[in-house]
């Protein structure tokens, strides 16, 4: 949310994805999952920007809407690229629902996305060289050979060394630790301005998962990319991201920088998330999170905030007014809360 | 290893046990020697990586073991009896009356055809716990509003529950025969933080309360420091790390719990780098030699990659390592 | 992460420096080694290894026809069809040393027929089994991925063809057309991969298509037709194999069935043995001339229940979730 002016790598304005729930070939659905609903941010070109939420929230649609997986209902997301000179088609705001399948190829090129699951986000009969060169083949770059030299160089860069021995292993041949870098590697084998992760450490063990959290970091401020990392888990966002959007039931409530955010949490549900995180130090006693109930999915949500059910300190006014719009508290600080 | 429980005998006590599986590879031993005691009231985490062998020590307990396992050595005494020699029979009446388990997955452990609370009573009246259905159903009330549920939701199917309703439905479940010892397998690893809390603090109250004991597996050092009072640390099926969960998390003798600790992403306090932990557990078919941690451990030396280290004692804790970190007294242990 | 490389010393290891290196070798090597660990699998099952053997020695009694022909057999005497055998007064006439298996009842030589049959019964059985296969396995990946209008029109389909009874098509198509050989095959084949087989593979491509790696696919700038060729059909095949041997089993049987009265524009088939033997009255005869039935019937048998064997064996190297526990 930095001012337009400044030409962020990424503006999204007013993003909107709603899920039909039934209806069929020749009936209307009347019910709507509003997954994400009116989401606006701007990222620029190298930040990191962390998507935390818990699962249901939309964080994932959100994510990929902005690879273009998805199509929003209504909103717009446009990236503005800084490599004019090699991609004609990139010259220029790009908005994801105008890309022209001719244009798609140099999207693609620039945006890509790390998955969630190490376990199925590689086809169990293809190999790892196959995985990873993937993107050069269907995009028609390079030769077998310059490939090959490509993927060995990825695999390098990702920490599976010696090359040789892991190009022509299949999934089940690599440990989970290993299938994530090579899911890395598959994302930016083709060099990506962008590149939205979907808690890529979220299935791992404790030692991989650190040194998965370092290698992206790593790579990240080496090649100059942007990336949105999704997690559920604020103390991964907080080694991973500049700045930390909560997302709850399709609706970002505040955005921080990462520290700010952590220290100052200014909406009630940032609260209860930060204090449901178990301290490993025993010595320490924790309150119980300020919520209330459970959650829900956002079905045809009323038009007030969409925290007012949970919320410990709801007021009357909560009620009676719709959703609150994000204000900016403090320089960079965002929240959506009439009480904030 | 002092107990502090007014009985001298512990609840549970667990005496050198071994577990292999057999497979095509030949034999793997997912469990090697490991011994511990578990007072009354008292909560033991069991924490590791995948693969090093708590679930399989869990499945030893519960002797819920694939056709392939096969215990090579120890003796589980659950009040000075041991299970493990015990017949299918015999065993069938200990479990879930005197030692019960939380799965992990737990919609598996529901059926999806039968309503919630009548699963609970079937478990009740096969054990033969309460006289009528009626009374059965009384305790079910009991025992969801024990953890948090409302006796209402008992005669609701399964897929009307969220997740964290299911996980205390299953925890429930565990608890309805009034078991000695509760195990709890990664109960809160697939839940949200804020039900992992609440899931947490109630399995926690209701340990308390009833002064069971409890063994609770996990590879969250943040569920481990809050739920337990000791913990043991498990690395390729070997117990390397026992003590006081404060002692143990405030001062690791091993490098593997140092490790591990140091790669856990904190939100509170001061950020600090994050440490890494080079490699990936080992390949239990092919075991390094000696210490099966030398080839990750940065405090590696000869004798370490030659034998097995004896257990090194400070106070209550130990751990087995030739080079125990903060300069404990290195007494020899048998 | 050089840990673990002793678990696979069996990936194939590529020296890069040696410079261009031929991935296409490499890639026959992997296939080799998923073929021996697949055959590792299937041997363990000692149906599926004795089923493969009849299939086997069906196969050699198919090449063995021609040889025969060509050497020993004068065409006048053995043929199958226009064959007699002049040395025996009565036909049909039992077993002897010059006919293995006697002679039917128009004084044809039965081991030539049944030799002969044999090669037909083996392309018509694969022909259907591979148009089926074809079909079903495209109509399945494609019904999957798009969904919406595609998949309601093509399930339908299969919903029409399934409810119409088989045979009896084939029955009232034959005596429409002259079917020979090569039309059964296909048209079995056509109504197999509109029909069943199509609903089942179907199914298996929805469980593919919500893999994360089709969506990795599509990120990485895959279209639809390389998603559908590359990632949905090869995970598909395994399936189609499997269902490939229960074709041939039904194309088989329908061929033996659709011959038996009569209905097929083929010189000679196991089927047609039968229905020789019924129409000269022997069918009833029983046990008197055993040489007529037997031999054609057994052999449908064992060739259909061998196909189908191979598949339930094939099942298991397919679907770990099958095999016994490791002991």
């Amino acid at each position: 949310m930095s001012s337009p002016d400044s030409g962020p790598l990424l503006a999204v304005d007013g993003l909107n994805k709603r899920f039909p729930i039934g209806g069929g070939l020749f009936r209307k659905p009347t019910d709507f999952i509003h997954a994400v609903d009116d989401v606006s941010f701007r990222m620029s070109a190298g930040e990191s920007l962390g998507l935390v939420g818990e699962s249901g929230c939309g964080k994932t649609t959100v994510g990929k809407l902005l690879v273009k997986l998805l199509e929003p209902t209504d909103g717009s997301i446009t990236y503005r690229f800084a490599t004019p000179a090699m991609d004609p088609h990139l010259a220029g705001p790009v908005e994801t629902s105008n890309i022209r399948s001719r244009q798609l190829g140099a999207f693609r090129r620039q945006v890509q996305m790390i998955f969630q699951d190490p376990y199925e986000s590689m086809n169990p009969r293809r190999t790892v060289y196959d995985t990873i060169a993937e993107p050069l083949v269907v995009q028609g770059i390079g030769h077998v050979q310059e490939r090959l030299d490509r993927v060995s160089e990825i695999l390098d860069l990702v920490g599976l060394t010696p090359a040789g021995t892991f190009l022509f292993r299949r999934p089940h041949e690599l440990s989970g630790g290993q299938r994530q870098r090579v899911a890395i590697a598959r994302a930016l084998v083709i060099g990506p301005s962008f590149v939205v992760a979907d808690e890529p450490t979220s299935m791992l063990d404790v030692s991989s998962r650190t040194a998965i959290m370092l290698l992206m970091q790593e790579l990240a401020e080496r090649l100059g990319i942007a990336y949105l990392y999704i997690t559920h888990d604020l103390a991964v966002a907080r080694y991973m991201c500049h700045r930390i959007a909560v997302m709850y039931l399709g609706k970002i409530v505040e955005l921080a920088d990462t520290e700010e955010l952590l220290r100052n949490p200014l909406h009630p549900y940032t609260r209860a998330l930060l204090s449901a995180v178990p301290s490993p130090d025993p010595t320490r006693r924790r309150e119980p999170p300020d919520i209330l109930g459970d959650l829900s999915l956002p079905v045809n949500p009323p038009q007030r905030c969409r925290f007012y059910d949970r919320c410990p300190l709801a007021t009357d006014l909560c009620r009676r007014e719709p959703h609150p719009p994000p204000e900016e508290k403090a320089p960079g600080h965002w929240v959506a809360c009439h009480l904030a | 290893m002092t107990m502090t429980t007014a009985d001298n005998q512990p609840l549970l006590k667990v005496v050198d046990l071994s577990l292999s599986y057999l497979t095509r590879q030949g034999p793997v031993p997912a469990v090697q020697s490991v011994s511990f005691e578990l007072g009354r009231g008292q909560s033991l985490g069991l924490v590791g990586e995948s693969g090093c062998g708590k679930t399989s020590v869990a499945n030893c307990l519960m002797r819920l073991l694939p056709d392939n396992g096969r215990l090579t050595s120890g003796q589980v005494l659950l009040e000075g009896q041991d299970l493990l020699p015990m017949s299918e029979e015999e065993i069938r009446r200990f479990r879930w009356r005197r030692m019960a388990m939380v799965f992990q997955a737990a919609m598996n452990a529901l059926d999806p055809v039968y309503r919630v609370g009548q699963q609970v009573v079937e478990a009740i009246e096969a054990h033969g716990i309460e006289e009528t259905t009626a009374q059965a159903r009384q305790r079910v009330a009991r025992l969801f509003r024990m953890v948090g549920l409302d006796p209402q939701l008992m005669d609701r199917y399964p897929h009307e529950f969220s997740g964290g309703m299911r996980q205390r439905a299953v925890i429930a479940m565990a608890l309805a025969c009034d078991p000695a010892v509760i195990i709890s397998d990664e109960p809160t690893t697939a839940l949200d933080v804020i039900v992992q809390d609440r899931i947490l603090r109630e399995l926690k109250g209701v340990q308390r309360e009833l002064s069971m004991g409890m063994i609770y597996i996990t590879h969250d050092i943040g569920a481990v420091a809050e739920v337990t009072d000791r913990v043991g640390v498990m690395y390729a099926g070997r117990l390397v790390e026992l003590g006081d969960t404060v002692d143990v998390l405030h001062a690791p003798m091993h490098p593997y719990t140092a490790a591990l600790m140091s790669s856990f992403p904190s939100i509170s306090g001061e950020k600090k780098a994050l440490g890494t932990l080079p490699g990936e557990p080992p390949n239990l078919v092919n075991l390094p030699t000696g210490c099966p941690f030398h080839p990750r451990c940065a405090h590696a030396t000869e004798e370490c990659r030659r034998e097995f280290p004896p257990q090194a004692q400070r106070g209550s804790q130990w751990a087995a390592c030739w080079h125990p970190l903060n300069g404990a007294q290195e007494s020899e242990q048998s | 992460m050089g840990e673990g490389t002793s678990l696979f010393e069996d990936a194939p290891e590529i020296d890069l420096s040696r410079g261009r290196l031929d991935l296409a070798l490499v890639r026959l090597r992997m296939a080799w080694r998923t073929l021996r660990d697949g055959w590792a699998v299937f041997v363990e099952s000692r149906i599926g290894v004795l089923s493969l053997a009849i299939i086997a020695i069906f196969a050699l009694m198919a090449f063995s026809h021609p040889i025969l022909m060509a050497t020993v057999w004068t065409p006048d005497v053995y043929d199958p069809v226009t064959g007699y055998a002049f040395d025996r007064f009565e036909h049909p006439s039992p077993p002897d040393w010059r006919h293995p298996l006697g002679t039917d009842s128009l004084g044809r030589d039965i081991l030539s027929q049944l030799l002969f049959s044999t090669k037909s019964e083996f392309i018509l059985g694969i022909t259907a089994a591979l148009v089926t296969v074809g079909i079903a396995t495209t109509v399945g990946a494609v019904a999957a991925y798009y969904g919406g209008l595609v998949d309601s029109l093509l399930m339908r389909l299969a919903d029409l063809i399934i409810a119409l009874p088989g045979i009896s098509l084939l029955i009232v198509l034959s005596a429409l057309f002259n079917l020979n050989l090569f039309y059964l095959a296909l048209i079995i084949g056509v109504l197999g991969g509109f029909g069943g087989t199509a609903i089942i593979l179907k199914s298996q491509a929805l469980s593919i298509r919500v893999k994360p790696y089709i969506e990795a696919a599509r990120a990485a700038g895959g279209g639809h037709f390389h998603v559908i060729f590359v990632h949905i059909i090869p995970n598909l095949l395994p399936l189609s194999l499997l269902y490939m041997m229960f074709t041939v089993t039904g194309a088989i049987f329908a061929e033996a069935v659709l011959s038996f009265l009569g209905l097929l524009d083929i010189r000679m088939s196991w089927g047609i043995m039968i229905h020789t033997a019924n129409t000269g009255g022997y069918l009833l005869a029983g046990a008197n001339y055993w040489w007529l039935i037997v031999p054609a019937g057994a052999s449908i048998t064992l060739l259909c229940s061998a196909f189908y064997l191979v598949g339930r064996a094939l099942d298991e190297v397919v679907n770990p979730r099958l095999r016994r526990h490791d002991r």
